[in-house]
């Protein structure tokens, strides 16, 4: 049978619907998981998205972009498909997109993780007879920390770094778990002291905001701001990880953290030239994967982003039909990409 | 085992000195000595032997986690560290369990050996079930002997002078050579009276600092009041002569005596309280060997050099400075003076100045020469003789110095020859280990040979991080045949390799040997028929004359 969901040139494409999901270059129409830039490209002629992440696609594409926004769940018509889109526990508005035809089921996962994270939906586990599913962290060696004890861990770290006056620096991506982590570390109590953003973490963070989920109060790093006054205030600063070399570290030299599912492997993290890596990530971990993919009850499983081999022959070996999907999306490869 | 588990952690995520610094502080400030102690041994370097075979670690890792053999080694490729990779797959143990002590766990692993595979396992259960990922990570490099922590010794000593009070220089010489791990060890370490019973003891080295250029070494010295020396290819060693006995340290703090049984036997003649600086060489004939042939002789174990092979590479300790005489320690001495005592020790019948084996001690025991230079320019030409003379390069002391400790900037320099170099191809890459885990960074080059690339040095180092970076990409991506992990890719890139020694070899497929290569920088811009021809490569090895003269 022929699948639902091909690999093009410019990406995952539904023939039967005449639609792609996620392209990386510009088609006519494009329905996307979540508004990362590895997965929303500019370009194309219309954009299908979750309806809490629109803003953010908004802010990402420009204002000319045409955008639609559609709920949870709601079903849309494509050609002969049904589409809806569920909750992937991502980040915010990030969605698994459902493709059902002639009574057979498909489901392109995007990004997802399986832990709590209080600024988005959780994931749902969607039924389906075919599920699509990255495999960023797709060998055993990953198994994430709770959340939890990782945001103890930042707030020791912290204070650490003001009782040794220095300005302690998380770079942390700027969509999705800059916002995480602020809200997590708020859900510990107050802050002890203030807490900058950078502007790129900030524009998101009022998106969030608007879109009702409840952030600490930050207060917007500025050309006017000194490092002699941070440091005195013993303040934290959240910025994107694109600014670990520069002038940026420079500016405000003290101690630096990344947060990231990589740094659970130590030569990773010795390689970034930070003092810190702290555990935390928005995709699942492999308990997280493989426990998704049984509980979809697929019986084909096309893989990619990531460790695609070692997961297709893990699931074969599990009595699986399980494929590389050799996907043009190669950003995954390395550690470097955008998670 | 917990506290030493939680030092590493906080040592191993810092990258200030003054912060790891603090973290060995607030460690050595508490704890039984007995525990105190066996850090003080892993710290500094020194590792207990491997009690359990890489191979059952790995078997009992598969057999606990569930995962297959293939699974494990795409897991251990990404990581690259053995201990590692278990401490990540095995589940997280129960950490509030109550702990053994450091000296208690190492205890229990000597007791490890005896035991059948069955009784392994089940101690190796107990143990994994009641650790976190850290404490997995440092009991697995224990176990594996594999211990490496990201501090100096040096570190470590100052961390213990700040304890105790005593200067830097004095623990670090109690930290010298082997020592028994006991509590009264860790409290005479930080003692004013100091460690007792000292007789086989070395001192610290004093080590040169690289001279790069003429323009560097005028800022720094006079050439004119400098002893010029050559600088030897062989083992740096202490020899120490003190109560009868003779022992040879090398420059690793081990002790090499039985591997050098001419050389020890030689140095028996030694007065008393004498205590040497220099170099073993393989030596005959007024000829320095190979150094190959010397790592054949230090392969040997200990006491067990044969005959045939103290024939074939006789070795010598070539001497080029003089720390204790008559139990006095001279590293305060002027070097000019160490030196003219040295010249009365070893060469007791000669008349004159200069070393000659005439008036020799011993044939094995022999005195490096001392040259001066009124100019720089007589210093590069001493220089451009190295290669002929087999030797490295040229020492430069300053006559007025003393014998420092560890690395330090002035006195002491060496200028070492221009290395060779060769445009290579890059034909094969592997994923690197530590820090470089994941990354493909350990390459094998290849020049050309009757119109193929035929393989002829591995390196791993040179490029920075960046350029690491694209060579990885390009891995990646003209990946041609993957053999287990190792790659073969694309004939594409050139670099330039540099080297210290070249031989001919018939132990090499390509035919030669090359010493010490590492990458000195990329040559993308030039097409892979325009590296250089294995033929090049050859004729280096036939002018620099020496050759492999092993039998295999």
């Amino acid at each position: 049978m022929q699948d639902l969901v091909v690999v093009r040139e410019s990406g995952l494409y539904c023939p039967a619907g005449d639609f792609y999901i996620d392209p990386h270059r510009p088609v006519a129409r494009a329905l996307i998981t979540h508004g990362h830039s590895d997965h929303a490209r500019a370009g194309s002629q219309c954009y299908i998205a979750e309806r809490s992440g629109l803003s953010i696609l908004r802010h990402r594409l420009g204002d000319d972009a045409r955008l639609q926004g559609v709920a949870y769940g709601e079903k849309l018509l494509f050609g002969e498909t049904r589409v809806s889109f569920h909750p992937a526990g991502h980040v915010l508005g990030s969605a698994q997109i459902r493709i059902e035809h002639e009574g057979h089921v498909t489901v392109v996962s995007g990004d997802y993780k399986t832990v709590f994270d209080p600024t988005c939906v959780p994931l749902e586990v969607v039924a389906c007879d075919t599920f699509i599913t990255e495999s960023t962290f797709g060998l055993p060696i990953y198994r994430f920390p709770e959340t939890e004890k990782v945001a103890d861990e930042i707030l020791r770290w912290w204070e650490l770094c003001r009782s040794n006056g220095k300005i302690a620096t998380i770079f942390a991506y700027s969509l999705g778990k800059a916002q995480r982590i602020l809200k997590t570390l708020s859900l510990k109590g107050e802050f002890p002291a203030p807490v900058y953003t950078h502007q790129a973490v900030e524009a998101i963070n009022e998106l969030y905001r608007q879109e009702g989920v409840a952030l600490p109060q930050t207060r917007l790093l500025t050309a006017e701001h000194k490092a002699q006054t941070l440091r005195q205030e013993g303040a934290l600063i959240i910025a994107p990880p694109g600014l670990v070399e520069g002038s940026f570290g420079r500016r405000f030299e003290g101690e630096s953290a990344f947060l990231s599912g990589w740094m659970q492997v130590r030569g990773i993290r010795r390689r970034r030239a930070l003092d810190r890596g702290f555990v935390v990530s928005d995709h699942a971990d492999f308990q997280g994967l493989i426990g998704t993919i049984e509980a979809t009850g697929a019986r084909r499983v096309l893989v990619t982003h990531g460790s695609a081999q070692a997961l297709v022959r893990f699931l074969q070996e599990r009595g699986l039909e399980a494929f590389d999907l050799k996907d043009l999306y190669s950003h995954h490869e390395q550690y470097a990409g955008e998670e | 085992m917990r506290r030493f588990a939680a030092l590493f952690e906080s040592l191993d995520s810092s990258n200030s000195q003054e912060a790891k610094l603090k973290s060995l502080l607030e460690y050595f400030r508490e704890g039984e000595a007995e525990d105190l102690v066996w850090a003080v041994y892993f710290l500094s370097g020194r590792k207990i032997k491997r009690v359990l075979s890489t191979t059952h670690l790995r078997s009992f890792c598969l057999s606990q986690c569930g995962h297959p053999d293939w699974l494990f080694q795409e897991c251990y490729d990404n990581v690259g560290d053995l201990a590692e990779t278990v401490a990540l797959l095995l589940p997280e143990g129960d950490s509030q369990a109550p702990a053994k002590s450091l000296s208690a766990v190492v205890e229990d692993l000597q007791r490890l050996k005896n035991l059948n595979p069955t009784e392994l396992n089940d101690c190796l259960r107990s143990y994994y079930g009641q650790m976190n990922t850290t404490e997995k990570l440092v009991f697995g490099k224990l176990l594996t002997g594999g211990f490496r922590v990201g501090v100096s010794a040096k570190l470590t000593a100052k961390a213990l002078a700040r304890l105790s009070g005593l200067s830097e220089n004095i623990v670090q010489e109690r930290l010298m050579g082997d020592f028994k791990p006991t509590a009264e060890f860790f409290q005479s370490l930080i003692s004013e009276e100091g460690t007792a019973g000292g007789a086989a003891i070395p001192y610290p080295f004093f080590l040169a600092h690289p001279l790069h250029s003429i323009e560097e070494g005028a800022a720094a010295l006079d050439i004119s009041s400098c002893s010029l020396e050559w600088k030897w290819d062989g083992i740096r060693s202490q020899l120490i002569k003190r109560g009868g006995q003779v022992y040879l340290w090398s420059r690793g703090e081990e002790l090499i005596t039985e591997r050098f049984p001419e050389v020890a036997m030689a140095a028996a003649r030694l007065p008393d309280g004498t205590v040497l600086d220099g170099e073993i060489l393989a030596f005959a004939e007024g000829d320095v060997l190979p150094f190959s042939l010397l790592q054949r002789r230090l392969g040997r174990s200990a006491g067990n050099v044969s005959k045939k092979m103290l024939a074939e590479i006789p070795c010598v300790f070539m001497a080029f400075d003089l720390l204790e005489a008559k139990g006095q320690d001279l590293r305060e001495r002027p070097l000019i003076e160490r030196r003219a005592n040295l010249l009365q020790i070893l060469t007791p019948g000669a008349c004159g100045e200069m070393p000659s084996c005439a008036g020799a001690l011993s044939e094995y025991l022999r005195v490096s020469t001392s040259m001066s230079a009124s100019t720089w320019q007589q210093a590069f030409d001493l220089r451009a003789m190295s290669r002929s003379l087999k030797v490295e390069g040229l020492m430069l002391k300053d006559l007025q110095s003393v014998y420092g400790i560890g690395r330090k900037r002035g006195s002491w320099w060496k200028w070492k020859v221009d290395p060779y170099s060769i445009d290579a191809v890059l034909v094969y890459a592997q994923r690197g280990h530590g820090r470089r885990a994941s990354l493909y960074t350990d390459y094998t080059f290849a020049l050309w040979h009757e119109g193929r690339l035929v393989p002829v040095a591995k390196a791993y180092s040179g490029l920075n991080d960046e350029e690491i970076r694209q060579v990885d990409a390009f891995v990646k991506c003209n990946t041609l045949e993957k053999f287990g992990p190792v790659r073969t890719v694309k004939p594409a890139l050139v670099f330039e390799l540099a080297f210290e020694g070249i031989q001919l070899s018939s132990r090499h497929k390509s035919g030669v040997a090359v010493r010490f290569p590492r990458i000195a920088r990329t040559r993308f811009e030039k097409s892979v028929e325009e590296a250089d021809q294995l033929s090049t490569l050859k004729a280096l090895a036939a002018a620099n004359g020496d050759s492999d003269r092993s039998a295999y």
